[in-house]
């Protein structure tokens, strides 16, 4: 399946770049898609969205899903 | 219901009487509530020159409206108005309007309240502030309101 995979704020700096898009093989989670992304395990800080809503790392994925990872929020 | 995330520079009283003018039925309200959320020149001991806000398009306003329904649906409010903006910004200029109108006071005040706090803790912002020796630095989080649980409890 393909995953398009967006990165903001800090993290976007971090990854040095702002999205990826992974190919994955069979059933997948969020977890698989961050071992692809990077060598180095997430941040506990970070947090995680499917499709615009908030999720954890073992949500199961389908293709063309659209995975986020972004450090915490401080609008307002 | 209207939330705007906007990069234009933000009069938030201007944008309450528009929407009292051009969307509100005349004389149904018995008062408005507005929280205007303005940039400060401090942050955490450091002096701070301007700001450039982050957004995640579409998931913001998404988790925004869904706080103002949760208002909506929790108080006797009648509308809900949130312009919220992004991009780059200096000192004093207002970052967030919440404004609500009710036929009584006391809904508008908890509403506008719960509106703030939840959008603050829930809607994909980030703020990267830039000092008087123009380093950058991320926010890495907001200022707890101790009323958040207050009006959580309030709600449920």
């Amino acid at each position: 399946m393909e995953i398009d995979v967006k990165f903001f704020a800090s993290l976007r700096e971090r990854m040095g770049r702002t999205s990826d898009k992974v190919t994955l093989e069979g059933e997948a989670t969020v977890s698989d898609v961050w071992r692809q992304v990077s060598s180095e395990p997430m941040p506990g800080n970070i947090l995680v969205a499917v499709n615009k809503e908030y999720t954890d790392l073992s949500q199961a994925l389908k293709n063309g899903d659209e995975v986020a990872f972004f450090p915490p929020v401080t609008g307002g | 219901m209207k939330v705007v995330v906007q990069h234009d520079v933000l009069d938030p009283y201007k944008e309450i009487k528009h929407h009292e003018d051009k969307v509100l039925e005349s004389g149904k309200h018995g008062g408005v509530v507005s929280f205007v959320g303005t940039m400060r020149d401090f942050n955490d001991g450091e002096d701070v020159t301007a700001m450039n806000l982050d957004h995640y398009p579409g998931m913001t306003e998404k988790h925004i409206e869904a706080v103002c329904q949760e208002a909506m649906d929790g108080w006797d409010v009648m509308d809900v108005l949130v312009v919220h903006r992004v991009g780059d910004m200096y000192p004093s200029d207002p970052i967030v309007l919440v404004a609500v109108w009710s036929a009584h006071r006391a809904s508008a005040f908890d509403a506008c309240r719960y509106v703030i706090n939840y959008l603050k803790e829930r809607a994909p912002f980030w703020k990267c502030e830039v000092t008087t020796e123009g380093k950058k630095i991320w926010v890495e989080h907001n200022s707890k309101d101790p009323g958040v649980a207050e009006s959580r409890e309030k709600l449920a």
